[in-house]
């Protein structure tokens, strides 16, 4: 199956125009704010995609939890200086947790890597490791895995038995099938007697 | 709890190392996961969406679209119904600590919800739930927030909302939920009471109060903020906080002593004070009063007692008295009918009844609409109610009635009957058991259920369309509802496999409800007379349902029970409440408040000659307290009493307790039931440096099928199985915190196994840089947890076996045969036991939730883990993904034992989640029950939602599967029959053939 979905994270770039790690202004820690994109749809279209619609943001486990806007960007307010980590919850895709340091001593300087694979956002483009399909698809009919099944094989060996053997047999020299039948009779009428 | 190790029986471990080498090899070609195809959804599964107790309700009934109601719950949910139906159109279920404090609808199209006690404002579609915007607002001190969306000043403007709570006010824009303005009213300690908008005017009026004294009244731009007057006065003797407006100049408040009203009237910067005594208004006034948040205009409404008190407001200085309506009722708010008149709805418990009535301020004496309506007992009394109106076809109002019960249960009434109603008290589950349903009567005839051959081939030869993928949706469809019509997984009677059962839940509201496993319906529910607010218990609560007496060799007859146990109040000292509830019909069989507080619950695994479970309460004076109190179990209890031991946790004290009971030398008749506990040891915790952050033990009714293990080769391990073993997890102070409070090098995470009857250490583990939060599951011989590495920055998840080494010489069958082997080897509680420990950490990509363990009948199917994820979803991990033997080149006999290669993470494999493509909201818990079929566990999975499906963690190798086709079957059969006849006449024929030549 094709990936038609590319996530885009985006923390604390200075291309956005609000600040993104800016301190809040109570004082009390920075906001996160990142950023969930779909590639291929606009972002007015992202609204479409039900999929995504319920896609739950989770900061430390469950600390904070919010929820992606229409237009893919999520903020997480208050949060202090320390390493963190994000997860997404959304249904039918899977995404690898991003580790989120805020750091200390450069207020607002923020980094991010995917904790699954270790790979550092940098430009902070995340792609979605995969999409989960729950069900197991029923494969279309065949004759081979009709075969493989044991009703098959069962009727397999009945028709060879049937069809093949009495080949087998035909082909043999009458000869050769009349000495057998007698090395049989041999065989067999000392233990009978 | 009882007993210490248990001798290893001979005969088992022999049959044990046959059985395991067959069912290895029957199932190492199986697949790891078992997943589901589509068309099997509903087939062994059902789910329930619940929303939870109902706080606020908004309605949205607008000429054209859908009618729909908004609701925000006690479990943090927004929600919006249809209020035609009840059903859910979308529901968004905030954070855990994220409580919805209200909510409202802006422009007509947004449900504005203000949450975290005033700091989070979030806007959400009206159609589809979308969030639109979230605002985050600095509040300074925490205080009762409120939300005021503002009227539409002009149409097509941007409009404001306002969110007030203690001295400051922020105005945000409803568009996209910036803040426009921010007014911080420079006095400490001002309370806003209120909030309103004269009609057409630019000014917003501010009501507060100032410490306990003083009023002050704001007016305010509603365009900046900018405070255009301000006026303030005091009363002398104090206000006690409450206050309700009643005209746009005139508040009445209640005064410290809550003995008379004050009303307030403000105008043009003059503040007047009347003082009412509330005695000279009601004769036979007493006790304490409260205000009733009324919004309506010229009424007030106080509560004294169990009555509340309408009364009228004539003047500043004038009040009349209305009518007075007794327990229990309930009061909507305010609802405007026009722009000259209000309306508001009583309603009036009476038994069985509810009366509806509906006043206007036109005519407060009469009622615009009087009804009643029977109310189904179990629901308890009425909590709340919403109202809201309809215009009738001959231009009448017409009311429509949001009830919230005493049960949490939802019901929408109009014209006098239930239009629909939602049992919402099933999104708080406190505790579950199930229930054996009553068995099979004879007399039922089977021609019944081969009514019609010709439908029943039918069905199959559907079915084999299905298999063969030649069906057309049309007849997937149909497939799909034959499948479930035909099972017959709804019936009211016990099935051969053990499917069918009653899960008895019971829910935070006290009501104790069964459902079928089959659809999930609710077969009887009861709302516990004993767990209603009463004189005698104020406060009730439940704690935990058990199973009390479940007959099959005795007391047949009888119907089987449940014990319902709940406390008085919420400190550990309160009187516990006991309910015995019949397990078929529902019925309260006996009922009764305890003299004593319940502290520990303990049912014993012995029951007395009825069949009645003995349950041993702990109080908290450390009493031991034995139920039933009957002689017949005092008597089974004596002998089992040496071999009772418990343990305590207590985490503020950092302290683990173990217990036995003091053997009774004398036996006093009036505390003939109640035992002395002895402290036996005490395990204390350095708090400096350890914290409790959590314990896990072995399910008690667990069945372990084998007490050894088949290594790869030839080799024997017995497993260490002890009930007593107890798992604890203690963090290091720093690190108990959320994920990022820590830092790697002052984490430390302690892992130990205690035996609980000796109070031994049995193993400990370090592991560094790791914290909370910890979830943890016990099984067997194993333990598996689940943590957070803080130097990788993942979850983790670690398996600890434990092994016993003291019979590992026992391995030679030979001499288990003769009888040579040292079972004789004293066991004493004294020596160190002789254990091996192997363990293994991976990482796990989630966060959990919530972690079980499959059970199933005989024990001898494998066991999956069942992990509750951070995404709500229930994901069956195989425990060979957990088993400490694994290696990164497993040889080619550890292969053949099913190992698998070594990976550093654990695999997650989407099929493998049993909660497919639904999602359990706010999962809390899972519970496995094992079916009758040994392959296969019931899983009952509640948090907000309700699951429930069965699964068989090796597949089901001891029946044909739902889509076994019989048809294929029978049709290989005929093919092979008509093959023989086929054969048989050309081999008629050849020989005939054969003779004439």
């Amino acid at each position: 199956m094709k990936l038609a979905l590319l996530l885009f994270l985006v923390l604390v770039s200075n291309f956005l125009p609000s600040s993104l790690a800016a301190p809040s202004s109570s004082g009390d820690g920075y906001a996160i704010t990142g950023r969930v994109k779909v590639e291929g749809m606009t972002s007015k279209g992202f609204g479409a995609s039900s999929k995504l619609l319920n896609a739950k943001i989770i900061l430390n486990g469950g600390q904070n939890v919010t929820f992606v806007r229409a237009d893919g960007y999520f903020t997480f307010h208050n949060v202090p200086a320390g390493t963190h980590l994000i997860e997404v919850a959304a249904l039918g895709y899977f995404f690898s947790p991003v580790r989120v340091d805020i750091s200390a001593r450069f207020p607002g300087k923020i980094q991010a890597a995917l904790t699954e694979n270790r790979k550092a956002l940098h430009e902070l483009i995340l792609e979605p490791l995969r999409e989960e399909q729950y069900y197991e698809l029923r494969e279309p009919f065949s004759i081979m895995s009709f075969l493989k099944s044991p009703m098959g094989l069962m009727m397999g060996f009945m028709l060879l038995v049937i069809f093949v053997m009495p080949k087998l047999v035909e082909n043999m020299d009458p000869e050769e099938i009349r000495r057998a039948q007698e090395e049989m009779r041999t065989n067999f009428l000392p233990r009978s007697s | 709890m009882s007993s210490s190790h248990l001798r290893p029986r001979t005969a088992m471990a022999i049959r044990a190392r046959l059985g395991f080498v067959i069912v290895l090899s029957l199932f190492f070609s199986a697949t790891l996961s078992t997943a589901l195809y589509e068309d099997q959804v509903g087939l062994a599964d059902w789910h329930h969406k619940y929303i939870g107790k109902v706080k606020h309700a908004v309605f949205h009934t607008q000429k054209t679209g859908r009618k729909r109601v908004v609701v925000s719950t006690e479990e943090n949910v927004v929600a919006s119904l249809d209020l035609r139906t009840g059903f859910i159109f979308w529901r968004n279920v905030l954070g855990k600590n994220d409580h919805i404090d209200q909510v409202d609808i802006a422009l007509g199209k947004y449900v504005v919800t203000l949450s975290s006690g005033g700091s989070i404002l979030r806007a959400w579609n009206l159609p589809d739930g979308q969030m639109i915007w979230e605002s985050t607002l600095p509040v300074s001190t925490p205080s009762k927030s409120s939300l005021y969306v503002l009227a539409n000043m002009n149409v097509g403007k941007d409009n404001l909302i306002l969110v007030f709570g203690g001295s400051s006010i922020h105005a945000l824009s409803s568009m996209d939920g910036q803040i426009v303005w921010r007014k911080e009213l420079s006095i400490d300690s001002l309370e806003i009471q209120q909030i309103f908008q004269p009609h057409d005017s630019d000014i917003i009026n501010v009501v507060g109060f100032v410490g306990s004294s003083e009023f002050v009244v704001y007016q305010i731009s509603y365009r900046t903020g900018e405070v255009m007057q301000q006026s303030k006065a005091s009363f002398e003797s104090g206000f006690c906080g409450e206050a309700s407006l009643v005209f746009d100049n005139l508040v009445v408040a209640l005064d410290a002593s809550k003995s008379s009203l004050v009303s307030i009237s403000f105008k043009n910067e003059v503040i007047n004070f009347h003082q009412i005594n509330l005695s000279d208004l009601v004769p036979d006034f007493s006790g304490k009063v409260t205000l009733l948040p009324l919004k309506f205009n010229g009424m007030l409404a106080i509560e004294i007692a169990s009555s509340i008190l309408l009364l009228r407001v004539k003047g500043a200085n004038e009040l009349e008295f209305v009518e007075k309506i007794s327990h229990p009722f309930a009061v909507s708010d305010a609802l405007p009918l026009s722009k000259v008149q209000q309306a508001f709805a009583i309603l009036q418990h009476d038994e069985s009844k509810i009366h509806f009535k509906v006043k206007s301020d036109n005519d407060l004496r009469n009622e615009i609409l009087k009804e009643t309506i029977q109310m189904d007992s179990q629901r308890g009394n009425i909590e709340k109610v919403f109202i809201n109106n309809y215009i009738r076809t001959d231009r009448t109002h017409g009311f429509r009635f949001l009830v919230v019960m005493e049960d949490h249960s939802l019901l929408l009434i109009q014209q006098g009957e239930i239009v629909w109603s939602r049992e919402d008290g099933l999104a708080s589950i406190v505790d579950s058991t199930t229930s054996e349903l009553p068995v099979e009567k004879e007399g039922v005839s089977v021609a019944e259920v081969e009514h019609n051959l010709f439908e029943w081939l039918k069905g199959h030869l559907l079915k084999l369309k299905g298999t063969l993928m030649l069906a057309s949706p049309d007849e997937v469809a149909a497939i799909q509802a034959i499948r479930l019509k035909s099972s017959e997984k709804n019936k009211m009677t016990r099935d051969h496999n053990g499917f069918r059962k009653l899960i008895i839940v019971l829910t935070r509201a006290g009501k104790v409800l069964a459902l079928h496993t089959g659809d999930g319906r609710v077969v009887w529910s009861v709302l516990l007379p004993a767990l209603r607010r009463s004189e005698t218990c104020g406060n009730p609560f439940a704690l935990r349902v058990y199973q009390w007496q479940v007959p099959h060799h005795h007391a047949m007859h009888e119907n089987p029970s449940v014990l319902v146990v709940g406390r008085c109040g919420h400190g550990f000292d309160a009187p516990g409440i006991f309910s015995i509830v019949d397990s078929y019909t529902g019925k309260v069989q006996n009922s009764f408040i305890l003299e004593h507080s319940v502290s520990h619950i303990m049912p014993l695994p012995l029951t007395d000659s009825t069949e009645q479970r003995l349950h041993l309460i702990i109080d908290a004076k450390l009493q031991a307290h034995l139920y039933p109190k009957n002689s017949d179990s005092l008597k089974h209890f004596f002998n089992e009493m040496p071999n009772i031991y418990w343990y305590s946790v207590e985490v503020e004290k950092n302290k683990i307790k173990g217990y036995s009971l003091e053997s009774k030398a004398e036996l006093d008749t009036a505390e003939e039931y109640v035992f002395q506990a002895k402290e036996l040891w005490s395990i204390i915790f350095p708090s400096e440096s350890e914290k409790i952050a959590v314990t896990a033990t072995r399910k008690m009714n667990e069945i372990v099928h084998t007490q050894a293990k088949v290594v790869a080769d030839q080799d024997v391990m017995y497993k260490y199985i002890s009930k007593n073993i107890l798992f604890v997890a203690t963090v290091s102070p720093k690190a108990a915190g959320e994920i990022g409070s820590a830092t790697p090098e002052e984490a430390l995470l302690y892992a130990y196994l205690i035996d609980t009857v000796s109070g031994r250490i049995l193993h400990r583990v370090c592991h560094q840089g790791a914290q909370g939060p910890v979830h943890a599951v016990v099984s067997e011989n194993w333990v598996v947890y689940h943590y957070f590495n803080l130097r990788a920055h993942r979850y983790e998840m670690s398996v600890i076996e434990i092994y016993d080494q003291s019979r590992a010489d026992n391995k030679d069958v030979w001499k288990l045969v003769l009888g040579k082997h040292n079972l004789t080897a004293p066991v004493s509680l004294y020596s160190r036991p002789d254990v091996m420990v192997k363990s293994q950490s991976y990482f796990f990509t989630h966060s959990v939730k919530s972690m079980a363990v499959t059970a199933t009948a005989k024990g001898i199917t494998s066991k999956q883990l069942l992990v509750g994820t951070i995404g709500d979803q229930v994901l069956a991990l195989d425990k060979r993904f957990l088993d400490p033997r694994r290696s990164v080149n497993p040889t080619q006999s550890e292969k053949e034992e099913g190992i698998i290669p070594l990976t550093d993470s654990l695999p997650i494999v989407p099929q493998s989640y049993i909660t497919h493509s639904l999602q359990v909201e706010d999962l809390r818990s899972m519970v496995t029950i094992p079916a009758k079929l040994e392959s296969t566990t019931l899983v009952f999975s509640y948090g907000v939602d309700l699951f429930f499906t069965r699964i068989a963690p090796s597949r089901t190798y001891d029946s044909l599967t739902e889509d076994f086709s019989y048809a294929l079957l029978l049709i290989t059969i005929v093919v092979l029959v008509a093959a023989i006849f086929v054969t048989w006449a050309l081999s008629e024929k050849k020989e005939l053939k054969e003779k004439w030549r």
